[in-house]
């Protein structure tokens, strides 16, 4: 079976761009992308496309050219991106098509995202009470794990910091203005411990990524960028997620509550035949600052407990052992749900080409991994090796 | 006491909140489920508090049918032993004074204080407070 190759990315810059619909910034990002693998529109024979709040991902069709091409739309929460690319490496892998698209956009109110309680299988009262609210159980998730682990609340601040330092040098990014630990850590309480500099924002943007065999990669003459892993999983018994009314009690103290993305990051661990340790850069769901921190643990970077230490030592700088979030990840970049877990790959992939610019990890990294994860309990990983 | 769903509290003096337990696992979760795999079980008044936040913006309405006039509030999930860890309101206390571990018991709070027949949600208080605390 042959590898899954990366041989175009294009993004429209996340944030607000008014006057643009969602959709505009979708077809912004494929046109980008096209031209990056150098190919036209009529090419593509297939495509996956992500949306949460801005419409039907084929509906682009009409602007991009009405070629009668096979176009899936995707709708998986916060791994709607994911769940795309997972699906357009599955079509060349079966060797059905050499050559499709993943897309994501989106373009969500401003505040904080509006979940219903019927969409997630839950009673009425539940919203009506005040509790379908992510930044809420994001917030006691990080609570809990500060409490078993001792982490602090300045390491809070050194993510959200590290976040707004290298998104200066990321032009898609939406927050490119540093700020210092203090302000982060002293900035008004939007649900405790997290302050307002610490959580990301419903936004807007869009991604496109052209997927190629790798026979049809090299008849491009692009750089190989292969994608050497997609998983895309939910979650096992025992896990803590967003809108849950209750949890399940810790029958085993001292091991680590299972959740969808270790199942998802060990998978793609396998199929990629490495381990974390040979990973050269990390793009981590980063909502709040503390789910990047949980998430270096549950991803297998670190044990429970030593991101205290990483953080303090720098370890996830650009310079540091395993850079983590080289584009201010969805703390600078905001989150439009079908775009986000796709940025982290075009980041990936301009790291791995060696396109960072000021943000550019240093000694030729080979080897990118993304992770999302998303309610009720979602999570998708990607491993690319060039 | 007008609940804000039908089946969530047993109606006794001290009412309970009724969890569902899987009959073929003794899983225990609350709300209880719908259908034939969870039964009814009312769950214990007491517990400690597992995790919790304070709410400080006025979530969206609809869902949110809280008064318009907001204040924030406290919310957390209370282990109940061998049962399950549930989340509910955090009342009666100081913000400042709420940490992990605390020992806490079984209230009930109105959505909106200010009505006249108000609906009412579960929350936990500090034990030793009473019911009309």
């Amino acid at each position: 079976m042959s590898d899954v190759c990366i041989v175009g990315v294009g993004i429209h810059p996340f944030g607000r761009t008014d006057g643009l619909s969602g959709i505009d910034q979708g077809v912004f990002a494929v046109r980008q992308a096209l031209g990056d693998a150098g190919i036209d529109w009529p090419a593509i024979q297939f495509a996956y496309g992500g949306s949460d709040s801005a419409g039907n991902p084929d509906t682009m069709v009409d602007r991009l050219g009405l070629t009668g091409v096979q176009f899936i739309n995707v709708r998986n929460g916060c791994a709607a991106g994911g769940s795309a690319l997972f699906s357009a490496q599955m079509a060349i892998k079966s060797g059905e098509f050499d050559i499709g698209m993943a897309v994501g956009f989106d373009k969500h109110p401003r505040g904080a995202f509006n979940a219903l309680p019927s969409e997630y299988n839950l009673p009425d009262w539940y919203g009506e009470a005040g509790y379908m609210i992510t930044t809420q159980f994001f917030a006691a998730k990080i609570k809990r794990y500060m409490h078993e682990y001792g982490i602090s609340p300045t390491s809070l601040g050194r993510v959200a910091n590290k976040a707004f330092r290298n998104a200066v040098h990321a032009p898609h990014a939406w927050r490119r203005e540093p700020v210092d630990i203090e302000t982060i850590l002293e900035a008004p309480m939007v649900s405790d411990p997290y302050t307002k500099f610490m959580f990301c924002s419903p936004a807007e943007g869009g991604v496109a990524l052209i997927l190629a065999s790798e026979k049809k990669a090299r008849e491009l003459g692009k750089p190989i960028i292969r994608l050497k892993a997609a998983t895309m999983r939910t979650r096992p018994p025992g896990s803590f997620e967003v809108f849950a009314p209750s949890l399940d009690v810790d029958r085993t103290p001292g091991t680590p509550r299972g959740s969808a993305t270790r199942i998802a990051s060990a998978d793609a661990f396998r199929l990629a035949g490495i381990g974390p340790d040979d990973i050269d850069v990390a793009q981590l769901q980063d909502t709040e600052a503390g789910a990047e921190i949980m998430h270096m643990a549950e991803n297998g970077f670190c044990k429970d407990g030593e991101q205290e230490a990483w953080l303090a030592e720098g370890r996830t700088e650009i310079r540091g052992q395993l850079p983590v979030n080289t584009d201010g990840g969805c703390l600078a970049c905001g989150e439009p749900i079908g775009a986000s877990g796709l940025r982290q790959v075009y980041e990936n992939v301009v790291q791995l080409r060696g396109d960072g610019g000021g943000r550019q990890v240093p000694g030729n990294p080979k080897t990118a991994y993304t992770h999302v994860y998303g309610a009720p309990g979602v999570s998708a990983v990607t491993i690319l090796e060039r | 006491m007008q609940a804000i769903a039908e089946g969530l509290f047993t109606d006794e003096h001290l009412p309970r909140l009724v969890g569902g337990r899987n009959v073929a696992t003794g899983r225990v979760v609350f709300p209880c489920p719908s259908g034939s795999d969870f039964e009814p079980w009312p769950l214990r008044r007491e517990g400690t508090l597992w995790s919790f936040t304070i709410q400080r913006y006025r979530p969206k309405s609809p869902p949110y049918a809280g008064p318009d006039a907001f204040r924030p509030w406290a919310v957390g999930y209370i282990e109940l032993a061998d049962e399950t860890i549930v989340e509910a309101r955090i009342v009666n206390v100081e913000f400042t004074d709420i940490a992990i571990g605390m020992p806490l018991e079984l209230t009930f709070v109105p959505l909106d204080p200010a009505a006249a027949d108000p609906v009412m949600i579960h929350a936990f208080q500090p034990i030793g407070l009473g019911p009309k605390a």
